[in-house]
């Protein structure tokens, strides 16, 4: 795992190196990136010019959701979400290529010409989420599941990127399907998840895990354990769930590579 | 034991709705370290599915494969340090990068030692003339000069072993003929052992003694080319031009098949000499000129398929 990193580090050091040879490019891009994502948070801010409250949330709690949320797709997007080109590496061939080099595969297919330029939606999420969090009253245990809470939500987005790429061992057109799982996931923990109907948080606990990205630790966080039936010990389970999904994704992982059926040629 | 042993390897691929198509079946063959092996087949014989799971990428169905003793499928990743793989149709390079940019990436990848990257980086510089195109992005390079540089990045980690899927498909004839002189140098050289699927035989007769043909996925043949000859019971043949029309020469140990003018052509076997019948025909009769050709291995091995 540990040697896994590090030649991630690596090879996204070289791409890194390599979009600085157009710095004028790289900044458009990245600046391009930090300002649709922050248009996105204006919509928030126009939203709270006209109610006081969603879902029984005010704008700090909300900001507080939004930006724990934003950080974990875009620390995802960022680092893994090259795999949702798994499909493109198949027709092209490029997967059987880096099969056969001494990197294992999953680092090669993420960190190939990593994105920097997606470091400008991370950046708009880290700011929300710090502007909401002096809003926070911090006790050493909210500042402990808060961690954790960004720890853990950025760990199963990793996983659901890469889960969900895997559909396209077996057929390489389900890019979409991953898209409304990642981003729609995104959307949806972005909000106070009491403005949804009993039975979605229900499947957004049990079935697709995401509740546990920010909503459950976050109510523990802004003392907000009130707004769920659950024991307050459920609002730390986020790092099992997180620990659950990883294992899971590996096995699935390992699955779709020894069940690999290249293109011909 | 043989640095690569496979032995009743198949690979079957299921598609839904329609009868599994077996790729490859019960296939068997081993290869010596230093060997240079030419592995033919029709398109679809399952050549490139061999050296699919021979490098790895590809389970097998069943049977076995070591390779440097290792099983490729589960140690693909610690194997991948000891094998050159070149995919003649598809390039391993980094299409927007200079060449020499991605050199530098896979000797970053590979973790080569710098000094021996250097070396061997100057030296296949050198015999594939990329001295001038190092600077170039690939997707600027022509088909041959692609060639070059992914042949000189498959190489540039010392692979014990490499595999070349179709490396002279599109190549004009003078860059054939460098690929394969440089090929003859590594082997001999470096000791690399080589494995090689292509259409054209000459690329076999160049450089491989050693020739396995595949064909409906199970080796139909395996052993030298010489002795190919002899199973596709080919003919070499005697070009006589006699100074006048005559009938049909008659001399032992070949028969006439053509006559046109004063021009006939006589059938021998491949492993009989020449030289007792072109000095019976000399002394039989007026000769201007003689020529002997060789039986077109195409034709051969046409008949191999045949069967």
């Amino acid at each position: 795992m540990g040697e896994a990193l590090l030649r991630y580090g690596q090879i996204t050091a070289m791409w890194a190196r390599a979009s600085r040879a157009y710095p004028a490019s790289f900044w458009m891009l990245m600046t391009g990136s930090f300002v649709i994502t922050s248009i996105d948070f204006v919509a928030v801010i126009i939203l709270f010019a006209n109610i006081d409250n969603l879902g029984g949330f005010d704008f700090h709690e909300v900001a507080f959701l939004y930006g724990s949320s934003g950080i974990a797709i875009a620390v995802a997007d960022l680092f893994v979400g090259q795999v949702e080109r798994l499909g493109q590496l198949i027709r092209l061939g490029r997967l059987d290529q880096m099969m056969v080099r001494p990197v294992p595969l999953l680092v090669q297919v993420c960190a190939e010409e990593f994105p920097m330029r997606r470091l400008g939606r991370l950046t708009q999420a880290i700011l929300v989420f710090a502007w909401a969090c002096t809003y926070v009253e911090w006790s050493p245990e909210r500042a402990f599941v808060a961690t954790q809470m960004v720890l853990s939500g950025c760990a199963i987005f990793v996983s659901l990127f890469v889960a969900l790429a895997c559909i396209q061992f077996w057929t390489t057109e389900s890019a979409e399907v991953a898209n409304a799982f990642t981003y729609g996931g995104n959307a949806v923990t972005s909000y106070p998840l009491t403005i949804f109907p009993n039975e979605v948080v229900k499947a957004l606990t049990f079935v697709v895990p995401i509740a546990f990205v920010n909503w459950y630790p976050g109510l523990y966080v802004l003392g907000r354990e009130d707004a769920t039936g659950y024991p307050v010990w459920a609002l730390w389970l986020s790092p099992v769930v997180a620990a659950l999904l990883v294992g899971l994704t590996a096995l699935v992982w390992r699955t779709g590579v020894r069940q690999y059926r290249s293109t011909g040629s | 034991m043989a640095l690569i042993e496979v032995s009743g390897l198949s690979r079957t691929f299921k598609v839904r709705g329609r009868p599994a198509v077996q790729a490859v079946r019960d296939l068997s063959f081993s290869i010596e370290a230093g060997e240079m092996v030419g592995y033919i087949g029709p398109n679809g014989a399952g050549k490139s599915t061999t050296i699919k799971m021979l490098t790895g990428i590809l389970v097998p169905t069943s049977g076995s494969i070591r390779v440097a003793g290792v099983d490729p499928s589960r140690k693909r990743t610690q194997l991948a340090s000891r094998i050159g793989v070149v995919f003649g149709q598809r390039t391993t390079l980094w299409w927007d990068l200079p060449l020499k940019d991605s050199f530098d990436l896979l000797q970053k990848i590979y973790r080569t030692d710098p000094e021996r990257h250097r070396a061997n980086l100057a030296e296949f510089t050198e015999l594939l003339a990329l001295g001038d195109l190092l600077h170039t992005p690939v997707r600027q390079l022509s088909l041959g000069q692609r060639m070059r540089g992914d042949i000189a990045a498959a190489l540039l980690h010392d692979p014990e072993i490499l595999y070349l899927d179709e490396p002279t498909i599109g190549l004009d004839v003078v860059s054939k003929g460098r690929l394969r002189d440089f090929l003859r140098t590594l082997n001999v050289e470096r000791g690399t052992t080589l494995l090689l699927t292509t259409h054209d035989l000459q690329d076999i007769e160049a450089l491989c003694r050693r020739v396995v043909v595949i064909d409906h996925g199970t080796a139909v043949y395996d052993g030298s080319l010489a002795g190919l000859h002899q199973q596709g019971g080919s003919t070499r043949t005697l070009v006589v031009d006699l100074v006048d029309e005559a009938p049909p020469i008659s001399v032992a140990g070949a028969y006439v098949q053509r006559v046109e003018g004063p021009r006939q052509w006589l059938s021998f076997p491949t492993d009989a000499s020449a030289a007792p019948i072109v000095a019976a025909v000399v002394a039989a009769y007026d000769v201007a000129d003689l020529s002997v050709q060789e039986p077109d291995i195409e034709d051969v091995i046409r008949e191999l398929y045949m069967r």
